[in-house]
């Protein structure tokens, strides 16, 4: 049974909280390491640098990937760069400020303590990646160059290229390599976790999947760790990568972890609109292009002309309108509230009429083309490569679509869940980012949490388990999860229906999308659950998988994610229905001002909300982290 | 403005490692030019399934050409037709209606077929670990700032480090070598001042290593032709340059020990 929520974390002042935590957490000797076995599961950013640092440390460490390799994680496409409170530029940045910007991004719904670490470590993790050979953008002294991003009024972003996510997990995956050559790492390709494993409420192994053989076996381990990314593809169409998925933090969730704001997600506002019903994924388009291009659509409904033949006076630059202070400039939430709305009016451009213009014609004429080029030549020849449109000559055409999940497994300062032995960082953990996660921060937080929160803090848990042999896997919760697992798999080769998964997928994304998207209202909320119980029931009698278990099957690996999803799904509505405020990313119709801005409600409520699984068919528990603000003030966004 | 186009697919299909494998035809009516190559895939696919007949198995990720995760022979071209291109960048708008269209998977001795077009590029894996990293342990680096790098290392080193790992230069070449992903990983390390401490022996190393799964470069160039992130052939000039210089530095380097 869980008690009310309590995040551990330490009191004193938060300007030296942390350093002070450090000296007062727990040691393990350098010679007991070794008697210590860690899984981490998942190698982006946040696994791949946890797994080398604490195998540096000597601990023993058996990283898990389901990818061939683990370069192929998804942090390897995040583009704008990462921000750090270096204050190189000398334009007044500050740990501090860092701090103060990402509480206030999230829409005050984030946790102080773990926001301000997050903000004092940003700078080592600037240092360790250069170290390691990450080319960051460097100006013509040889020192680093840093940009403004997402709004902010400093230059604390660095960046590489379009590629920065690249370049960080290469430095990340090069470390871990080397521990794998040194014997310090095991590591395991082509695994997928399938279930954890829980022993009087303590994780204590996973249990995987080989996707080339079939077989499936258990893993023991004195902690493990979860680093496995977000769940934006329960909306099917979203940035994401095809196999990004949520299973492990579901499996973990229905083992007993609490899943925390599972509706805090960020819909990121310049992608590319979706071109047909068998469109796959999404691409990103940097959110720097808002910097010179003007977002309009036609004042006219359903308005025919291509959009040089409609003059000046008969288009709308709503968000210049709207906001005459921020313009093009409004946060990514904003953003993509109003382009929705204006679709929704049917002043949408396009064939399939779900865009807006993003124009840069004008920066085009005051800059002349060979700057913009310089500044978006990439961005454009993606473009155009995409769409067959050049975007030199009409303008190009934008959609907000989903690109980032703020909720996900809670997590205590040590970045531990409610289950003993079980740590979450990275996405895949709810911690820093609130309600809405500021650019350039995502890096930050995979790399702050591998690189230099999670090897002190398990270090703490780990100290006085010494006597504690690794968990034997011919346990009796091992081979019941082993079971489990494979009755499962059997279950659904022998379902024999007629619709593909993907089927299933695009059909579940479409209700999330309409209902627990950008604009979320109680009768919607309502409708999500049902009608996604509804296919979820579809689904479980009529999908189709083909082949077999005992080798490589794509579908059978599909169908178990899409399977986690529906339940994720319902649980996001139901985390969107009893929060009656609007936040951040969690826009709640019934919740805003005057002028149709977000409105929070802080006196209900300012906490997160984590969610304890009950068993399938039954109503999950809301359980509340009360968020203390004690150094941030708490006030309206207003960017008019 | 884009059409929807029929095309004829000769696709390779190997039900698993040991399996002798076959093409087989498949007709892929109805395609939006919208599309990319790898959803006109999903919808054969789609359809296979509807009909009852297991998919055709190939691998792809973030579909935005930076993960490495794909890589098709279309047309004995790996990656297809369009320069600079991912397979799964590559839009279907470059193909017309009525062509016949080739698909096999990444052909190398070092990459077994796992099933149909998907293939294990595990070596490519094995050659990081060699030395393709700087031993820079958590917590041990110095301020980033403290060291200026010319812009034109940077920039020169950066070249090197866009490659994607995909292995679309081993499939093009005829000896199916891994020149250029070796040397692009080398260069990315051995250009910057970070990387000069382990230098001669990373370079020993990597080449080493590659050489135990690879081919021997003959000098045909068709791995930058097939190169999505169009790395350059110098890379190659830099790398036997440095293990040359290796051999001989890491020799004296053991006589003074």
């Amino acid at each position: 049974m869980i008690g009310s929520l309590d995040s551990n974390t330490p009191e004193g002042d938060i300007q030296g909280l942390w350093e002070q935590h450090k000296f007062d957490m727990k040691l393990v000797n350098p010679n007991n390491k070794r008697k210590f076995t860690v899984i981490v599961v998942g190698t982006g950013l946040a696994g791949a640098s946890a797994a080398a640092s604490m195998a540096e440390l000597g601990y023993n460490v058996k990283a898990f990937t389901f990818h061939d390799s683990p370069r192929r994680a998804h942090s390897i496409a995040a583009q704008g760069g990462i921000n750090a409170a270096k204050n190189y530029q000398n334009d007044g940045d500050s740990v501090y400020r860092l701090f103060y910007d990402t509480v206030k991004g999230g829409d005050y719904r984030s946790r102080e303590s773990n926001v301000h670490r997050l903000a004092e470590v940003s700078v080592n993790i600037i240092d360790q990646a250069t170290a390691q050979g990450v080319p960051f953008a460097r100006d013509y002294g040889g020192l680093l160059d840093n940009r403004s991003f997402g709004g902010a009024q400093v230059s604390r972003t660095f960046y590489a290229r379009g590629q920065t996510g690249q370049q960080l997990l290469l430095g990340a995956y090069s470390a871990l390599m080397r521990q794998v050559d040194a014997g310090t790492v095991e590591l395991h390709t082509r695994s997928e976790m399938l279930d954890l494993v829980t022993e009087n409420d303590r994780a204590v192994g996973i249990i995987t999947r080989d996707v080339l053989t079939g077989e499936i076996t258990s893993h023991g381990a004195h902690a493990v760790v979860l680093a496995t990314g977000g769940y934006g593809n329960v909306y099917y169409l979203s940035t994401n990568a095809m196999m990004c998925n949520a299973t492990a933090a579901w499996r973990a969730h229905r083992k007993g972890a609490l899943f925390a704001n599972p509706c805090y997600t960020q819909i990121h506002p310049t992608c590319i609109p979706a071109s047909d019903e068998f469109q796959s994924k999404l691409t990103l388009m940097s959110e720097s292009l808002r910097n010179d291009g003007r977002i309009w659509v036609p004042k006219a409904f359903d308005d025919e002309r291509p959009a040089r033949d409609i003059p000046e006076g008969e288009r709308d630059y709503y968000l210049e309108r709207k906001y005459p202070a921020f313009g093009n400039l409004v946060p990514r939430d904003v953003a993509s509230r109003n382009a929705k709305t204006v679709v929704d009016e049917g002043r949408g451009v396009g064939p399939l009429k779900n865009g807006v213009y993003l124009d840069f014609s004008d920066a085009i004429a005051r800059d002349g083309e060979d700057t913009i080029r310089a500044k978006y030549g990439n961005l454009f020849q993606m473009y155009e490569r995409i769409t067959g449109e050049d975007p030199y000559k009409v303008p190009m055409r934008i959609y907000p679509a989903t690109h980032y999940t703020m909720g996900g497994l809670w997590v205590d300062y040590h970045l531990m869940s409610n289950l003993p032995g079980l740590f979450v960082i990275g996405e895949a953990n709810f911690s820093d980012h609130g309600a809405n996660r500021l650019g350039a921060s995502a890096l930050m937080q995979g790399l702050a949490d591998g690189y230099f929160v999670l090897p002190y803090t398990i270090g703490n848990f780990l100290a006085d388990k010494l006597a504690e042999p690794v968990p034997d896997t011919a346990g009796v919760a091992f081979v019941e999860a082993n079971q489990g697992v494979q009755q499962q798999i059997d279950h659904w080769l022998n379902v024999n229906g007629t619709k593909s998964v993907d089927y299933y997928h695009r059909e579940l994304g479409k209700l999330v999308w309409n209902y627990i998207g950008m604009a979320r209202n109680k009768n919607g909320l309502e409708k999500a659950i049902s009608e996604i119980t509804a296919l979820e029931e579809e689904f479980r009698a009529n999908v189709r998988v083909l082949g077999s278990a005992d080798g490589l099957n794509q579908s059978l690996e599909k169908v178990q994610r899409v399977a986690d999803f529906f339940e994720l799904g319902r649980l996001m509505a139901r985390d969107a229905l009893t929060r009656e405020e609007s936040c951040g990313g969690h826009f709640r119709e019934e919740s805003q001002t005057e002028e149709g801005e977000a409105l929070r409600d802080d006196d209900n409520y300012s906490h997160a909300a984590a969610w304890e699984w009950t068993g399938e068919g039954n109503e999950p528990i809301r359980h509340i982290e009360e968020l203390q603000f004690d150094y941030v003030a708490l006030t309206q966004r207003s960017y008019k | 403005m884009d059409q929807v186009i029929s095309l004829t697919l000769k696709v390779w299909r190997q039900n698993g490692p040991d399996d002798a494998g076959a093409f087989q035809t498949y007709q892929a009516e109805g395609i939006s030019q919208d599309a990319s190559f790898l959803e006109m895939l999903d919808i054969v696919n789609e359809r296979l399934i509807e009909e009852g007949t297991e998919p055709i198995t190939f691998e792809s990720d973030c579909r935005e050409g930076i993960c490495g995760t794909c890589g098709l022979m279309i047309n004995g071209k790996a990656h297809g037709p369009e320069l600079g291109t991912a397979t799964c960048q590559l839009h279907m708008r470059k193909f017309n209606d009525g062509d016949h269209i080739t698909i096999e998977p990444w052909r190398a001795v070092s990459f077994p077929v796992i099933k149909d077009l998907a293939v294990e590029r595990t070596p490519l894996d094995l050659i990081i670990e060699a030395g393709g990293y700087i031993s820079v342990p958590t917590g041990s680096a110095p301020d980033a700032n403290l060291t200026p790098v010319p812009k034109e290392a940077a920039d020169m080193a950066f070249d090197a480090a866009a490659c994607i790992g995909c292995g679309a230069c081993v499939a093009a070449c005829p000896n199916s070598a891994a020149q250029l992903f070796t040397s692009a990983k080398l260069n990315h390390l051995n250009l910057l001042p970070q990387g000069q401490a382990e230098r001669w022996q990373r370079a020993e190393n990597m080449v080493e290593t590659m050489e135990m799964y690879f081919g021997t470069c003959t000098n045909h160039g068709e791995c930058h032709e097939a190169c999505p992130k169009e790395i350059s052939l110098d890379f190659i000039a830099f790398m036997n340059r440095d293990y040359v210089k290796a051999k001989i530095k890491n020799r004296k380097l053991a006589g003074q020990r």
